[in-house]
């Protein structure tokens, strides 16, 4: 037993009102890109290095999947229906959502202390020995004690961090690359990364990496008791408060 | 009632006045300085209204990046285009002598152009990048004359807000606004790098806008309206492409 009553800890939400908000917004919005993002690639599933590539260029590689554009030849003998449409229009209208509320989460990570509490991981945490024990754990697929329903542990905190520094602003950077009024503005920032073509190809892999965490991420929540944890996004409760654990 | 929550009743209800009207008066606002796109009442129209509005706030002005001769593509892409009939053949046959570029709406009187006379106007060229929404592109220098020089000649009103611009295919139509058409690096193309503009490439006239996506770049250019209202122009969205489910604006 701690020095906090349980009574405090057990009206204590195990998630921050501006956290649940935010992550369900992210999760909206993420479904909403990854969908659409789809059905933009299928029309072009060619990929190029550099500013240029069109059907008369030699691609860096080309997924094997059929195309929604007869000008690609794909080695299907037919095409699939054009859906790029509205696909652009609900791609951008997410990535606004998903930007505004980025940034919203920013702002409340840094001046609430909730990046250096609740992600940086402890110094001690981050040995080899124990990282390498941590990552061990996980690969074991336990279902972790309740008692570590209260905090991240330091392969969940690096991750976050990873995702949340790294990713998330790779495929924005990636994605506002391919805007050519983006580029108009700046264009070092598609010049840096090869060109255009550049751009597209890394926007591609950092999506690939952010549903590979999306998975991930999902089948730890199943690990550790799928609706107790999302319940816990939803109220901020859990639904066994601590001081029972 | 308990004096605070009438105190609460009374601020809210001014806070919810205040908010109302400042969203009116903001709404009001971005109509008047035209951030406002034609189409930004269709299902996703939230979205597309602040990227148009972010675009028109922070990047009027803004030029795309010219690339060096040596970037030039050796291997272009055309994309594919509807045939485009007799009557079209015909004119490419006569060298397009009497291909005509008709300019009406807000001018003081309207008239038509040559490709000639449009050849005989100072030219500008550009070395850049055009891209296709579906994520190819290519680079090649394009030679024509500037939409705003035609502008300026014809005596455009200053009332006008929107070029609308119509292809020699019959429901292939798109419109601009005074922003891109003033545009120094949007022109009438009549070349390609360093020849005649090819016909799969939309000549002997294309709209070459390199700060939008590919399907901005309408070709076969045969007539520019000036308005100030695009309500009165096939479904009112501004341009064909909407009515098939793509977004008016494509500077994204």
């Amino acid at each position: 037993m701690g020095t906090i009553t349980p009574m405090t800890e057990a009206l204590r939400p195990r998630h921050p009102a501006l956290v649940r908000v935010t992550h369900w917004l992210i999760t909206l919005s993420f479904l909403a890109l990854l969908l659409t993002g789809v059905e933009i690639l299928i029309s072009h599933p060619r990929f190029y290095w550099g500013d240029t590539g069109n059907v008369n260029t030699r691609p860096l590689f080309k997924l094997p999947i059929p195309s929604s554009r007869g000008t690609v030849p794909t080695g299907y003998g037919y095409v699939l229906p054009d859906q790029n449409g509205w696909s652009r229009y609900l791609h951008f209208e997410a990535a606004w959502v998903a930007v505004l509320t980025g940034l919203l989460y920013g702002a409340f990570g840094f001046f609430q202390g909730h990046f250096r509490r609740n992600l940086l991981p402890a110094p001690s945490d981050l040995s080899p020995k124990r990282l390498a024990s941590d990552i061990a754990r996980h690969l074991r697929f336990r279902r972790p004690s309740e008692e570590e329903a209260w905090s991240y542990n330091v392969s969940q905190r690096l991750t976050y961090l990873l995702v949340i520094f790294v990713l998330f602003p790779l495929v924005i950077w990636t994605g506002l690359d391919m805007s050519p009024t983006f580029a108009s503005v700046f264009p070092a920032a598609v010049t840096v990364l090869g060109g255009r073509q550049s751009a597209r190809t890394m926007h591609f892999f950092v999506s690939i990496l952010l549903v590979l965490f999306l998975l991930v991420h999902v089948f730890m929540v199943y690990l550790a008791g799928f609706w107790n944890r999302v319940g816990a996004m939803i109220t901020g409760r859990l639904a066994k408060p601590r001081e029972r654990a | 009632m308990s004096k605070i929550s009438r105190r609460k009743l009374i601020t809210t209800g001014l806070l919810a006045t205040a908010g109302a009207t400042g969203l009116g008066a903001a709404a009001k606002l971005a109509e008047r300085y035209g951030l406002i796109p034609p189409d930004a009442g269709v299902l996703y129209g939230a979205g597309e209204t602040l990227t148009y509005a972010a675009q028109r706030l922070f990047a009027r002005h803004s030029l795309a990046p010219e690339f060096a001769r040596s970037q030039i593509s050796k291997d272009p892409f055309a994309n594919e285009v509807s045939p485009l009939g007799a009557e079209f053949q015909r004119l490419q046959q006569g060298g397009f002598a009497d291909w005509r570029l008709a300019v009406d709406g807000m001018v003081p009187t309207p008239v038509s152009f040559s490709l000639a006379e449009l050849k005989s106007f100072p030219r500008s060229s550009q070395i850049t990048m055009i891209a296709c929404e579906e994520g190819w592109s290519y680079i090649a220098e394009w030679s024509g004359v500037p939409l705003a020089h035609i502008l300026n000649l014809v005596g455009a009103l200053p009332q006008a807000r929107y070029v609308v611009y119509r292809s020699f295919q019959p429901d292939w139509w798109d419109s601009i606004d005074m922003a891109d058409a003033l545009h120094p690096q949007t022109v009438l193309a009549v070349g390609m790098n360093g020849g005649e503009l090819p016909v799969p490439f939309g000549g002997p006239l294309r709209l070459r806008i390199p700060r939008q996506l590919g399907y901005k770049n309408v070709k076969y250019i045969t007539r520019l309206t000036l308005t100030d209202n695009l309500k009165q122009f096939g479904k009112g969205l501004g341009s064909a492409a909407p009515e098939g489910g793509y977004a008016w604006y494509a500077g994204i």
